[in-house]
């Protein structure tokens, strides 16, 4: 097994890599893809070696981005639409709410739109306000797009190149803070039986409560799980990965051995992803819990100033607090 | 049917009657079929391009024929929705002659992104009627494959879909179908309003940069809904496509021989590979902008029988009779399939099924979602639990 050692960033780069070398109809465009790589350097190289009609430099402009690329797929185009930050998603909501999502439906099925819209996200970086954002709710939300995040550099290669591979139009999510942090990834473990795209899994085995976590946060959870056993708390973290659909099936099985579940997420808590999780475990598993499914999030205010964003974000200390508070019940 | 292609010899080719250069009144129109239907041979547009057309007889009636039969299949959906068997209807009644010189100017390669009132367009691309009133009736969202018919489905998010065509022309090029006479051309139909819209103007500034073989074709109907054109734009629209870099150019929307010559010769230079262009097609809406919608509160009645005496029907016909092209028999025998056509339009219309409630759960995703799976199940649980009652 030929396995590397790559920041997560890397490993982006590369599946984006094997996806255009596996499908002659993959295009990625975006703003500064080409030559700059993006300003991540997740495309880097790869307009050199793949010429400016597969790797577009496109206007400045998110809803041309987003627009043209759903005409590209009506062509036979699988378009990988690269959306620089979060924060500058929206001008092309429009056209990913209303037409990305629902041409498929609205044809009968008889149009795919395959697209990947990759929008690094959240925060945790020192940026100016727009660049911190986790606007993850606003996709799941809607009916036809599907969502996914990655939390290490081994799903990163692996997920991109089943997002780019599916037909579903699939918003993509990559922990921006998490871009250079390195792991083990197998470059030649085939696709076909890699671990599926739109499932859940267990990150770390625990005993005593369950942590929920989903991009940047997984890394929170594991490290909090780390400090919790120096305590004697024997904590599970299970990385969502799909978060629309929601894979909850693992969840399920976890709290009802743990009876405790602290859900964890950058996003405000209103309204946001952790409600629906708690919703539904409470559904699934009333019996079994000990105490309610608590919620470590961002605050609902705005993304507040860098120089404030750690206390906005949750940390180890926060998601330690709220598994205190579920023992505590 | 018209088949009129300038270029190709054919028996019976008629030249124009008589031999007159531009004589509109406006310089800025390009006019070739005049409001009292005098027919000017060819015109020598702002962009120093002559626009001429070289139909055979057979082919004018056959204008002429698209342009009675896209008005009364229109006339028939505005009365479907009047009768309650439309939710809603968006009529081209004023705007055939737009929609037919352009819809007939267009190739079979060749890839339209309408609105949702190109009834017309969709005509000449020889489809069925049928197919959009699924739409308005609310039995569905459209339905169709955009490849199948080389025709995308109706948009009603306006301006939405200049940034399909744009992309999907992208596409064309990208796959190297231009730059020969049997390229591939894309047109993109918007109105007047959505001039205003960012998707619009992005269309535009993509077109542009990526020299895409497109067509934005916009009717300017002189209203978005209520609003009259000088709440959207304080120049003529045509000259829009400057500030972007490609040609603009305004064609009397209510001539169908000149909105013909205009469109097809920017579809070709679109699929030579020449770029895209702007055609604003100077029209005017004589109906309500939906079913919906109460033109008595904002336009006044003089202004519509001004427009009423540019009909771009009764034009086509004073030309056909002057000229002896056609006689009254052949009027006769138009009206007369145009009224076969629009009781078999009702009917179908009238016979089209609700869909099955659970259908609602189908085509959400090409690969599924357990998600809805479960609310499926979970609905049909319910659903079937009132069997037997009066549900």
């Amino acid at each position: 097994m030929a396995t590397e050692t790559l920041t997560l960033g890397k490993a982006l780069n590369i599946g984006l890599r094997k996806a255009l070398e596996n499908d002659p109809k993959v295009v990625i465009m975006g703003e500064d893809v080409g030559k700059l790589g993006g300003v991540f350097r997740i495309t880097d190289g790869l307009q050199k070696d793949f010429g400016d009609q597969r790797v577009i430099d496109t206007p400045l402009a998110e809803s041309g981005i987003i627009g043209t690329a759903v005409g590209l797929a009506i062509r036979g185009y699988r378009p990988v639409c690269e959306i620089q930050f979060d924060g500058f998603v929206y001008p092309a909501y429009d056209q990913i709410v209303s037409q990305v999502a629902k041409m498929h439906y609205r044809s009968r099925g008889k149009l795919n739109i395959p697209m990947v819209i990759r929008i690094p996200f959240g925060g945790g970086i020192g940026a100016v306000e727009h660049h911190s954002e986790s606007p993850e709710a606003y996709f799941a939300h809607t009916a036809g797009l599907k969502v996914v995040s990655c939390a290490s550099p081994q799903d990163a290669y692996v997920m991109i190149q089943q997002a780019i591979a599916s037909d579903d139009p699939i918003v993509f999510l990559e922990p921006k803070r998490r871009y250079w942090e390195k792991g083990q990834v197998d470059l030649d473990a085939p696709l076909s039986e890699a671990y599926p795209l739109h499932a859940s899994r267990v990150a770390r085995a625990g005993t005593d409560a369950t942590l929920l976590a989903y991009g940047p946060m997984v890394r929170t959870c594991l490290d909090a799980a780390t400090a919790a056993a120096e305590d004697g708390r024997n904590l599970e973290v299970i990385d969502l990965r799909t978060l629309s659909p929601l894979d909850l099936g693992v969840v399920y099985e976890s709290v009802r051995r743990t009876g405790r579940a602290v859900v964890v997420h950058e996003a405000p808590s209103n309204v946001g992803l952790g409600a629906e999780i708690a919703a539904r475990i409470t559904e699934e598993c009333f019996y079994s819990l000990e105490s309610p499914v608590l919620r470590v999030a961002g605050f609902d205010t705005p993304y507040p100033a860098a120089r404030v964003e750690e206390e906005y974000l949750p940390d180890l200390d926060r998601v330690l607090d709220a598994v205190d508070r579920t023992f505590g019940w | 049917m018209a088949k009129g292609d300038p270029g190709a010899p054919a028996r019976g080719r008629r030249a124009a009657p008589r031999s007159r250069k531009a004589t509109t009144g406006d310089p800025e129109l390009v006019q070739l079929l005049t409001p009292s239907g005098e027919r000017i041979e060819s015109v020598t547009g702002p962009d120093g391009i002559e626009y001429r057309v070289d139909f055979t007889d057979e082919e004018y009636r056959g204008l002429y024929r698209d342009l009675v039969l896209v008005r009364k299949l229109d006339a028939e959906a505005t009365a479907l929705q009047r009768q309650g068997e439309l939710g809603i209807w968006a009529s081209l009644l004023g705007q055939e002659a737009a929609q037919v010189g352009s819809g007939r100017a267009l190739r079979t390669q060749d890839m339209a992104f309408p609105t949702y009132r190109e009834h017309g367009v969709l005509y000449c691309r020889g489809i069925d009627p049928i197919m959009p009133l699924g739409l308005f009736r609310g039995v569905d969202q459209g339905g169709w494959d955009p490849n199948e018919f080389k025709f995308n489905m109706y948009t009603i998010v306006i301006g939405a879909q200049t940034l399909h065509a744009t992309g999907y022309a992208m596409g064309v090029a990208m796959d190297g179908k231009t730059g020969t006479d049997d390229g591939e051309a894309v047109i993109a139909y918007f109105g007047d309003g959505a001039t205003s819209q960012g998707d619009v103007n992005e269309a535009f500034v993509w077109a542009g940069v990526f020299n895409s073989p497109l067509v934005f074709f916009c009717q300017n109907n002189q209203y978005a809904i209520s609003e009259p054109l000088e709440r959207q734009t304080r120049i003529p629209l045509y000259r829009r496509a400057a500030g972007f870099g490609f040609p603009g150019i305004r064609v009397d929307g209510n001539d169908v021989l000149a909105t013909y010559a205009v469109t097809r010769h920017a579809l070709d230079n679109a699929r030579h590979g020449q770029g895209p262009s702007l055609i604003e097609a100077y029209t005017y809406r004589m109906g309500a902008h939906t079913t919906s919608d109460d033109p008595t509160r904002y336009r006044i009645a003089s202004e519509v029988e001004a427009w009423q005496a540019k009909d771009p029907i009764a034009r086509m016909k004073a030309f056909l009779e002057r000229e002896k092209i056609a006689d009254s028999g052949f009027f006769t025998e138009v009206d007369e399939q145009a009224r076969r056509e629009a009781v078999d339009l009702r009917e179908r219309v009238l016979a089209m099924p609700n869909p099955e409630p659970s259908t609602m759960f189908d085509h959400v995703y090409p690969n599924g979602s357990p998600l809805l799976d479960e609310q499926r199940a979970q609905f049909s649980r319910y659903f079937d639990s009132f069997e037997g009652s009066a549900h």
